[in-house]
C-alpha cells in the first residue's frame, strides 16, 4: 500500500521546524531552538484532590520541557485535564493537556480550548481516545463528532486562521496553542502508519508523541518510512518510552494492550533482574525490577535519539512519575534548557 | 434490513403486567428474513407466554396474525375488527411496526416484544451484522464500499486509529478494522491516494442529530395535500 505522488502535506508558513513563536508554549521554543526534548506524563487522580496533582508535578518539573495530563484515559473518569493543566501552570510546570474525541463534541472542544488557552495552556495534544468499553462506564454514549485529524484541522484553523469550526471568525483572535498528535507506529497495517503521520501533520500536528517503544527494530523501519516521506521536517517526532515496572507488567504490555509490541528481549531481561531474589522478598524484588526498569529506559533513550527524524524523548512512567528524575538525569538530558535561554 | 431480537421472555411477561387477553401481531418483512418476529415467532412466543402464565396460575390468552408490514397503515386496517377484545397489543415489528400500530389505534397499548438492532444483512448463516446508521449523508464512493460511521467503534472519517491488531478492532477481537478493509480495498481500486486527502468534519445535521427526519416529495404527494 503506497500513495504516489499525491502526499498531502502541506507547506508550513515559514517552513522551518517548528516555526517558533506560533505558541509561546516552552516545548515549542525548546524544539525550535534544536535541543532534543522531554515530555513526561502524569495521570491525575480518581479524586479532586489538587495536592496529588502539585506533589506529581514537582517530581516532574525541571525534568521534562512540558508534561502531558491525560484525558479520562482507558476511559475511566479521572481529575480534569485542563483543570490539572491549570494546577501546573500554578506550580509552573508546562502542561500539555490531552483532548479526545470521545467524550466532547466540536462545540465543548472549542469552549474546551479557550479555557485552557485562557488559563496560560500553551499545549493540547488531539486524540481519539481509548474506546469507553475499557473503562469504568462501559454504558456511556460516545461522542466521535469530529476525528482526531479532525481536531487537529479544527485546532489550528483555531489558531492560525482565528476562526472556529464554523467558520465564525473569533473575536480578538484565536487560542495560540502547539499543537500535538499522538503516533503508534506498531498498529497495523504497519505499512501505512507512516501515511497516517503525515495526514497528521497536514492536519496542523506541530509535534508528535508515539506510542511506548518496546520493539527498537521496528521502530527503526518506521522512522526510515517516515524520514523517506519527509515528514520528520513537517512534525517533531518524540520518541515514546517508560519504565518498566515488573516482569508481569511486561507481559501484560505484550499481551494485552492492542497495537503494543514488546520484545523478548525486555521480558527476559525484567525476569533476570529478580533471578536469585527470593519471591517472598517483595521489597528486594520491587527495587531489582525499577533498576532494571530505568536501566532500560535510558537505553532506549540513548538509542532512540541516534535514529535520524527523532526530536525528543516522551517519557510515560505510568503512576510512577518518581522515575522521570532519574531517567532524565542518567540519559544526560538534565538540566533541561531554561527559559530565555538560547 | 432491519435486524431485531426478542426480548427475554421474563421482559416480555413483565410488560404484559395483568393483561388478560392480548393480540400477537408480527411483521411479514424484514423481522421474518431475520427470524425475530415472523409467523413462526408469533405462534412460538404465544405458546411460550400461554404455558407460561398458566404456570403462574394466571391464564393469558394470546391471539396470533401477522401482517405484511406493520410500517404501513393499509396492512394494519384489518386488526381493528375485534379489536375491543385485547387488553393491549404485543408487536413483533421493529420499532417502526411498533410505532405504526400506536399511531394507527391511539386508544390501545401497544407493547414491543422485540429489540430492535440495527440495520444490516446477515453474513453467514444465524449471524447478522451491521451496515448502515442512516447518516443521511452518505460517504460510501470515499470509503471503498465499507461505511466507517456504521463499522469503525470510533466511527473515524480518518482511521484507522492506533488499536489495530492483526487487523482486528481493540474493542472486539471479533470485529474487522474498518479502515484497514478500506485501505486495502482502496489499494485495490488503485485509489489508495485519496485517502490522503483529509476528510472533513462531518455535517451530522442529516443525521439523528438534526431532530427526526422527514422526507417529503411532492412529485408522489397527491394532490390538496390528501397524501401529507
Amino acid at each position: 500500500m503506497a500513495p504516489q505522488g499525491r502526499i498531502a502535506i502541506e507547506e508550513r508558513r515559514g517552513g522551518a521546524l517548528p516555526e517558533a513563536g506560533k505558541s509561546g508554549s516552552n516545548l515549542e521554543r525548546v524544539l525550535a531552538q534544536g535541543h532534543f526534548a522531554v515530555t513526561g506524563e502524569l495521570g491525575p487522580p480518581k479524586s479532586h484532590n489538587a495536592a496529588l496533582v502539585r506533589e506529581k508535578a514537582a517530581l516532574l518539573k525541571g525534568y521534562v520541557d512540558a508534561a502531558n495530563i491525560t484525558d479520562n484515559q482507558t476511559g475511566i473518569v479521572r481529575l480534569s485535564s485542563i483543570a490539572a493543566g491549570i494546577l501546573l501552570v500554578q506550580e509552573g510546570l508546562e502542561p500539555v493537556i490531552q483532548m479526545t474525541c470521545r467524550d466532547r463534541n466540536r462545540l465543548a472542544m472549542q469552549s474546551d480550548l479557550l479555557g485552557a488557552a485562557a488559563h496560560g495552556i500553551r499545549n493540547v495534544l488531539c486524540l481519539s481516545g481509548d474506546h469507553q468499553s475499557f473503562g469504568n462506564h462501559p454504558g456511556a454514549k460516545n461522542v466521535h463528532d469530529i476525528d482526531s485529524m479532525q481536531l487537529l484541522r479544527m485546532v489550528k484553523e483555531l489558531r492560525d486562521e482565528s476562526r472556529f469550526q464554523c467558520g465564525e471568525a473569533i473575536p480578538g483572535g484565536g487560542p495560540r496553542l502547539f499543537i500535538g498528535a499522538a503516533a503508534n507506529p506498531f498498529a497495523d497495517p504497519v505499512g501505512l502508519r507512516q501515511y497516517r503521520l503525515a495526514k497528521k501533520a497536514a492536519a496542523g500536528a506541530d509535534f508528535v508523541q508515539t506510542q511506548l517503544i518496546f520493539d527498537l527494530p521496528r521502530f527503526k523501519d518506521y522512522m526510515k518510512r517516515v524520514v523517506d516521506l519527509g515528514v520528520h521536517e513537517k512534525v517533531a517526532i518524540l520518541a515514546g518510552v517508560g519504565p518498566l515496572k515488573s516482569t508481569g507488567m511486561a507481559r501484560y504490555l505484550r499481551d494485552k494492550v492492542p497495537g503494543l509490541t514488546v520484545a523478548d528481549e525486555y521480558i527476559e531481561r525484567m525476569a533476570g533482574a529478580v533471578a536469585g531474589i527470593s519471591e517472598e522478598d517483595k521489597a528486594a524484588r520491587r527495587d531489582a525490577w525499577r533498576a532494571e526498569g530505568i536501566r532500560i529506559c535510558v537505553e532506549q533513550i540513548q538509542q532512540v535519539r541516534e535514529i535520524e527524524g527523532v526530536a525528543g524523548v516522551h517519557i510515560m512512567a505510568i503512576e510512577w512519575e518518581a522515575a522521570i528524575k532519574p531517567i532524565v538525569e542518567a540519559a544526560g538530558l538534565a538540566p533541561r534548557p531554561a527559559a530565555g535561554a538560547p | 434490513m432491519i435486524v431485531a431480537e426478542q426480548k427475554p421472555l421474563s421482559a416480555i411477561k413483565a410488560m404484559l403486567g395483568d393483561c388478560r387477553k392480548v393480540l400477537a401481531v408480527g411483521c411479514g418483512t424484514c423481522v421474518t428474513v431475520c427470524f425475530a418476529g415472523g409467523a413462526s415467532e408469533v405462534g412460538i412466543l404465544a405458546s411460550a407466554l400461554r404455558m407460561a402464565r398458566r404456570i403462574d396460575g394466571e391464564p393469558l390468552d394470546v391471539a396470533e396474525t401477522t401482517v405484511q408490514r406493520q410500517c404501513e397503515d393499509e396492512y394494519l386496517e384489518p386488526l381493528a375488527e375485534g379489536l375491543d377484545q385485547y387488553d393491549a397489543i404485543l408487536s413483533l415489528g421493529c420499532g417502526i411496526g411498533v410505532q405504526s400500530l400506536a399511531d394507527r389505534y391511539p386508544d390501545k397499548r401497544v407493547l414491543p416484544a422485540l429489540n430492535t438492532a440495527f440495520m444490516g444483512r446477515p453474513t453467514e448463516q444465524g449471524v447478522w451484522e451491521e451496515r448502515c446508521q442512516a447518516c443521511g449523508n452518505c460517504v460510501l464512493d470515499r470509503t471503498a464500499g465499507i461505511c466507517p460511521v456504521t463499522r469503525c467503534a470510533k466511527s473515524l472519517f480518518n482511521g484507522p486509529c492506533g488499536g489495530v491488531q492483526d487487523g482486528k478492532c481493540e474493542v472486539d477481537p471479533t470485529i474487522p478494522c474498518a479502515w484497514q478493509l478500506i485501505w486495502e480495498r482502496m489499494d485495490k481500486l488503485g485509489l489508495v491516494d485519496r485517502l490522503m486527502e483529509i476528510e472533513p468534519a462531518k455535517d451530522w445535521s442529516t443525521s439523528r442529530d438534526g431532530g427526526p427526519r422527514r422526507i417529503v416529495r411532492d412529485d408522489l404527494r397527491l394532490p390538496d395535500g390528501d397524501g401529507a
